[in-house]
C-alpha cells in the first residue's frame, strides 16, 4: 500500500485541485486554449506564437474582457510530439472545455489534431503559411495558403528578375513536397522545360550542405539565370544560409526566395551574407503602418525585450484572435457552431494596411510582400501585389485538386470537398 | 616632436577647410542641389525610376556620389521625414547616428523607427557596384582595378572593351592582366564576325569561371555560324571534363570535412564508451554546454579573438559537468549498462531543459570570424574556409588526445584500469579518481567539439540530439575502445555520405549508411578494429 500511495496521490491532488479552480472560474470566464509546443525541435518557432495569444488576451481583458466575462489562456504544451497535439487538443476541449483554441505550426501536427477538433465540435485557429489541400469546417486558416505565398513569389522571380532555371529545395515532408508539386505543375504551365527543374529534398535538421550547395552552385552555371525556392523548415535554414555565405552564392547570382524564413529564424543568424536573399511573407516587421508600430510597441512592452521581433505567424494569430472576438460579439455566444457560422464575412484590418476578410473556404483575403533581407536581420519590401489576394484552399495547379472548391457559407453546398463537376461532397480528405 | 606634429595638422586642416569653405563652396552649393533635387526622386521612385535616378546620380560630378550609392547599396539611405531630408545611417543598432547625405554633416542619434529607409533590390546593388567599380579602372589601387575588371565580367559591354583594351595596354600587374585577358576574350564572344566569336571560344575553352561558362554555354546552343558553334562546344567540353575532375576532388573534400565533424563528435565518445564502457546519452548536450560557451564569450570578447579562448573554456565547462555527472551518478552505476543509459538519459533531458530556462528556447547567434569566412583556392579547389580550419582542428584534438592516452601518466593509468580494473588497482591506481579524470577528458573534448559545431549549426537546446546519434555509429562502426578506429570510421562514413548524396538524396544517403552499418555490425559485431579490455568483456 505504502508503494503505490506515492503513484496516484499527485495525480489525486492534481485532479482535485484542477476541479476546485474550474469549479471556481467556470462562471465567469471564457477559456481560451493554446496549443503550442514549449519544448522539443519546434518550441523555437511556437514559443512566441503562445506569448502572443497571452498578450491578446491580456490586452482584451484590459478592453473589459468579452461578452462580460474576462478571458482565461489555458497552456498546454504539446512538446513538438505529433500525437501529443491530439492528446493535448483533446485534453483543452473536454477537460478545460475551452471555447477557442490557437495553435499548432506544422502541417503533420495539424494534421493529427484534425479529426479531434471535428469530433468534438471545437475551433482551431492555425496561423502558419501551409500546403492547402484542406477545409475543414472546425479549423480557420489565417496563414497564407500557396496561391497566397508561393505562386505570387515564382511570378515576381520569372517577371521581375528573368528567372528561368528553378532550384526546388525543401524538407521532406508534407509542406513542402505538396507546395513543390504545385509549384513545379505551375511552373511546366508556363512553359519551363524539365531539365531547367532541379528538385532537393533534405531531412529535418539538415546540417551537412556542402554538397546541395555546391549543386545549386553547379546548376546555377549553365548561362541561365537562377533562383532557389526553399521550403526548407526550422533550424536546417542557419546552417544552410551559412554554407551558401560560405561558399560565395551571393544573392546577386543566386537569389533564394523561401517561405519558411522569417524576422525570428534569421535572428538566430549573422545576416550580412545573406543581404538580398528574399522571402514571400503577408507580413513583415519592417513595413510601416501605425497598426503595426502600435502591435511592435505593445508586443516590446509585453515581453520585456525590446530586441525581440515580430513575424508573420504573430500577425495571423492578431488577426485571427480578434476576428474571433468580433465573431463572438456577433454571435452573443462562445457556442462553436454559432461563432463558426458568424466567423464568414468578418473583416478585419491587417496590421500593413488592407482588410482581412474570413471567406467562407475559411480562409483570408491578404497581401503578399516579397522582402530582401537586410544586414539587420530584417526585410525590406521590394515587391507586393496590388490588391488582397484570395485564399484558395485547393489549388488550381494539380490535376487532382482544380475542379475542388471548399464553401462553408453556402447552404447548397456545405462542405470543404466539393467537386464542381461532378456536384459531390468527398468530405473531409485526411490523406 | 609628438605635440607638434597634430598642431601642424590641425592648421592644415583648418586651412583646407577655409580654402574649401571660400574657393570651392559656390561650384558645389549649385551641384549640392542638384544632388538634393535627384535624391528627393530617388526616394519616392519605384525600381525602374531608381535605375534611372542612379545613372543621373553617376553622371554628376560630386564628391559625395560614392559614399551616397555605397549607403543606398548597403540599406543605410534613409528619408527622414522631421527635417525632409536624406540621411545615411551609421550602425546597427535601434537607435543610430545619422548624418546628411549631401553634406556629410553629422546630425545626432534618432529612433530606426523614424526614418523611412530607401530600398534598394538585387537589381540596383549590381548596378551600383559595376558603376562604383568601373569608376576604379584607372585607380592606383590594385584591387579597386581588379574589382573593375571582375564587374565587366559580369556585365560585358562593347563600351567598356575599348576601355579594357586601353588598360591592358598599360596594366603591370600579373593578376589583371590575365583577368584583363580573359575580359576581353569574354567580349570577342559577343563579336560580330563569326571567326573572332570561334577564335575567343577556343581561348576560353576549360575555363572554369560562371561568367565564361555561360555565354559559352549559349552560344554553344544557338550561334548561327556552325563553325563557331562547333568551336564553343569544344571549347565546352574540355571544361566540362576539368568540371568532372574538380567535382570529384570536392566531393572527397566535402566527404573528409564530413567526417572531421563525425569524429569530433565521436572523440569523446570514444573516451567515455571505448575506453570506459558508460553509454553516455548526455554527450551530446555536453557538446551543447561548449557551443553555448562559445556564444558567451563571444557576448564580451571581439569574434576574432572569441575562439581560441572558448576551446580552453568550453573543455573547461564541459569537463567539470562531466565530472560532476560521474561523481553524482555515474560511478554508482558502473557494470549497469541499461540503467546508466537511462539515467544519462535523464540528465541530457535536464541539461536540455536547464539551457532552455537561462537562455530561452530560441538559438542563439554564434558569428564566424573573419578568417573563418569565405573560400581559399587549393590548387584549382575552391575550398570554404571553416570548413578546412573544422578539418584541421579536428586532426589536432585527436593528436593531442592520442598523446595524453599514450604518453602523460593519466593515460597509462586510463589504459590500464580499462584493461583490467582490478590489477590496476593492485598496483595502486586509484581508480576512482581515474574514472572520474576519464569521464572528465572525454566530456570536456565534447565540449571542444562543441565550439567547432556552432560555426556549422544551429547553437539551440536541440543541438546535441541531432548528433548523438552519429556519433555512437561512429564509434561502434570503427570498434569500441580504439582511437584509430574512431578516425578510420568517421572519415570513411563522411565520405561514402556523400559519394552516396548526388545519387539518391540527403535522406536516402543517410538511410543506406545506417543499413550498411546494421548489416556490417551483424558480421563484425565488434566494429573495424575491436579492442581487448573491460568493454570487452562485459
Amino acid at each position: 500500500m505504502t508503494k503505490t500511495m506515492p503513484k496516484f496521490l499527485p495525480w489525486l491532488l492534481g485532479g482535485a485541485l484542477t476541479l476546485g479552480a474550474a469549479l471556481a472560474h467556470a462562471a465567469d470566464t471564457i477559456k481560451v486554449g493554446v496549443l503550442h509546443s514549449l519544448s522539443g525541435t519546434m518550441a523555437i518557432s511556437e514559443t512566441t506564437l503562445k506569448d502572443t495569444v497571452l498578450m491578446l488576451v491580456d490586452q482584451q481583458n484590459k478592453k473589459g474582457g468579452l461578452l462580460g466575462k474576462k478571458l482565461e489562456a489555458v497552456v498546454v504544451d504539446p512538446a513538438s510530439n505529433w500525437p501529443l497535439f491530439a492528446e493535448k487538443a483533446r485534453e483543452l476541449l473536454q477537460k478545460e472545455k475551452v471555447a477557442v483554441v490557437f495553435g499548432c505550426w506544422t502541417s503533420v501536427s495539424r494534421k493529427s489534431v484534425l479529426p479531434v477538433f471535428e469530433e468534438l465540435n471545437g475551433i482551431l485557429f492555425y496561423p502558419v503559411q501551409y500546403e492547402g489541400e484542406e477545409s475543414s469546417r472546425n479549423v480557420f486558416y489565417t496563414g497564407a495558403a500557396p496561391n497566397q505565398q508561393a505562386i505570387p513569389a515564382v511570378d515576381y522571380l520569372m517577371k521581375d528578375l528573368g528567372v528561368k532555371r528553378w532550384v526546388l529545395a525543401g524538407t521532406d515532408y508534407v509542406y513542402p513536397r505538396t507546395t513543390n508539386k504545385i509549384l513545379e505543375a505551375y511552373l511546366k504551365a508556363k512553359g519551363v522545360k524539365d531539365e531547367d527543374i532541379l528538385i532537393n529534398y533534405t531531412p529535418f535538421g539538415h546540417s551537412d550542405w556542402q554538397s546541395i550547395v555546391a549543386d545549386i552552385k553547379k546548376f546555377g552555371s549553365a548561362g541561365k539565370k537562377t533562383a532557389v525556392v526553399s521550403t526548407i523548415n526550422g533550424d536546417a535554414n542557419v546552417p544552410f544560409y551559412k554554407e551558401l555565405g560560405n561558399q560565395g552564392v551571393s544573392a546577386k547570382d543566386i537569389p533564394v526566395v523561401a517561405f519558411s524564413v522569417g524576422e525570428e529564424e534569421l535572428s538566430g543568424i549573422d545576416t550580412k551574407p545573406l543581404v538580398g536573399h528574399l522571402a514571400a511573407w503577408n507580413y513583415f516587421m519592417s513595413i510601416k503602418n501605425k497598426a503595426n508600430d502600435a502591435f511592435i510597441k505593445d508586443w516590446h512592452a509585453f515581453i520585456k525585450n525590446p530586441k525581440r521581433v515580430t513575424n508573420d505567424p504573430m500577425e495571423a494569430h492578431y488577426i485571427g484572435f480578434n476576428m474571433w472576438v468580433k465573431a463572438v460579439e456577433k454571435a452573443k455566444t462562445t457556442d462553436p457552431d454559432k461563432v463558426i457560422d458568424a466567423m464568414i464575412g468578418i473583416e478585419f484590418p491587417n496590421l500593413t494596411g488592407g482588410v482581412a476578410k474570413m471567406l467562407p473556404n475559411h480562409h483570408l483575403t491578404k497581401p503578399v510582400f516579397i522582402g530582401e533581407i537586410q544586414a539587420d536581420g530584417q526585410f525590406d519590401v521590394v515587391w507586393k501585389t496590388k490588391d488582397l489576394v484570395p485564399g484558395d484552399a485547393w489549388s488550381d495547379f494539380l490535376p487532382g485538386s482544380k475542379d475542388i472548391i471548399a464553401d462553408w457559407a453556402d447552404p447548397k453546398i456545405k462542405c470543404g470537398n466539393y467537386n464542381t463537376v461532378t456536384k459531390t461532397c468527398s468530405g473531409q480528405n485526411y490523406k | 616632436m609628438p605635440s607638434r606634429t597634430p598642431s601642424r595638422a590641425g592648421f592644415f586642416a583648418l586651412a583646407f577647410a577655409l580654402l574649401a569653405l571660400f574657393g570651392a563652396s559656390p561650384a558645389r552649393a549649385a551641384d549640392d542641389d542638384s544632388v538634393r533635387t535627384i535624391l528627393a526622386q530617388l526616394r519616392d521612385a519605384d525600381f525602374d525610376g531608381k535605375t534611372e535616378m542612379i545613372e543621373k546620380l553617376v553622371a554628376l560630378d560630386h564628391p559625395r556620389i560614392a559614399t551616397i550609392l555605397k549607403a543606398l547599396s548597403d540599406s543605410r539611405l534613409y528619408y527622414q521625414e522631421e527635417g525632409d531630408r536624406v540621411v545615411i545611417g551609421l550602425g546597427d543598432a535601434a537607435d543610430i547616428a545619422i548624418e546628411d547625405a549631401v553634406s556629410g554633416a553629422a546630425l545626432g542619434q534618432v529612433g530606426k523607427r523614424d526614418l523611412d529607409r530607401i530600398t534598394a533590390n538585387n537589381r540596383l546593388r549590381s548596378l551600383i557596384e559595376d558603376r562604383l567599380a568601373s569608376l576604379g579602372l584607372a585607380s592606383a589601387d590594385p584591387r579597386q582595378r581588379k574589382a573593375a575588371v571582375e564587374a565587366f565580367l559580369r556585365n560585358p559591354d562593347p563600351a567598356g572593351a575599348e576601355r579594357l583594351r586601353a588598360r591592358l595596354a598599360v596594366e603591370t600587374d600579373s593578376g589583371i592582366k590575365e583577368l584583363l585577358w580573359l575580359a576581353l576574350a569574354l567580349a570577342d564572344l559577343a563579336s560580330d564576325d563569326a571567326t573572332v566569336r570561334a577564335k575567343a571560344a577556343t581561348a576560353l575553352g576549360g575555363r572554369m569561371e560562371t561568367e565564361i561558362r555561360g555565354p559559352l554555354a549559349r552560344m554553344a546552343a544557338e550561334d548561327g555560324d556552325p563553325a563557331a558553334k562547333e568551336a564553343a562546344r569544344i571549347a565546352l567540353a574540355r571544361t566540362e571534363f576539368r568540371l568532372q575532375m574538380l567535382g570529384w576532388a570536392e566531393t572527397l573534400f566535402f566527404g573528409l570535412s564530413l567526417g572531421s565533424v563525425l569524429i569530433l563528435a565521436a572523440i569523446g565518445l570514444a573516451v567515455t564508451f571505448g575506453v570506459m564502457g558508460v553509454i553516455n546519452m548526455a554527450h551530446g548536450e555536453l557538446m551543447m554546454l561548449g557551443a553555448y560557451t562559445t556564444w558567451l564569450t563571444q557576448q564580451w570578447l571581439p569574434v576574432n579573438w572569441s575562439l581560441p579562448v572558448a576551446v580552453p573554456l568550453a573543455f573547461l565547462v564541459a569537463a567539470l559537468v562531466g565530472i560532476a555527472i560521474e561523481r553524482g551518478i555515474i560511478r554508482f552505476l558502473y557494470g549497469r549498462p541499461l540503467e546508466t543509459l537511462l539515467a544519462t538519459f535523464g540528465v541530457s533531458l535536464i541539461l536540455q531543459q536547464a539551457v532552455r530556462s537561462i537562455f530561452s528556447p530560441l538559438n542563439r547567434s554564434v558569428a564566424t570570424p573573419d578568417w573563418m569566412s569565405g573560400t581559399i583556392l587549393l590548387g584549382p579547389l575552391e575550398v570554404t574556409l571553416n570548413r578546412l580550419v573544422i578539418l584541421g582542428f579536428c586532426i589536432a584534438v585527436f593528436a593531442l588526445l592520442w598523446l595524453a592516452l599514450q604518453r602523460t601518466r593519466l593515460g597509462l593509468e586510463v589504459r590500464a584500469v580499462a584493461q583490467n580494473r582490478a590489477m590496476a588497482r593492485a598496483m595502486g591506481v586509484r581508480s576512482a579518481r581515474v574514472d572520474a579524470l576519464t569521464f572528465g577528458l572525454g566530456s570536456g573534448i565534447a565540449g571542444v567539439a562543441g565550439v567547432a559545431l556552432s560555426q556549422l549549426t544551429n547553437v539551440g537546446p536541440n543541438l546535441g540530439q541531432s548528433y548523438i546519434v552519429d556519433s555512437f555509429m561512429v564509434v561502434v562502426f570503427g570498434g569500441v575502445g580504439n582511437l584509430w578506429g574512431t578516425m578510420v570510421a568517421g572519415l570513411s562514413l563522411g565520405v561514402a555520405n556523400k559519394l552516396l548524396e548526388p545519387w539518391s538524396g540527403a535522406v536516402l544517403a543517410k538511410i543506406l549508411v545506417l543499413v550498411f552499418l546494421i548489416l556490417f555490425i551483424q558480421k563484425r559485431p565488434r566494429g573495424l578494429f575491436p579492442q581487448r579490455g573491460r568493454a570487452a568483456e562485459v
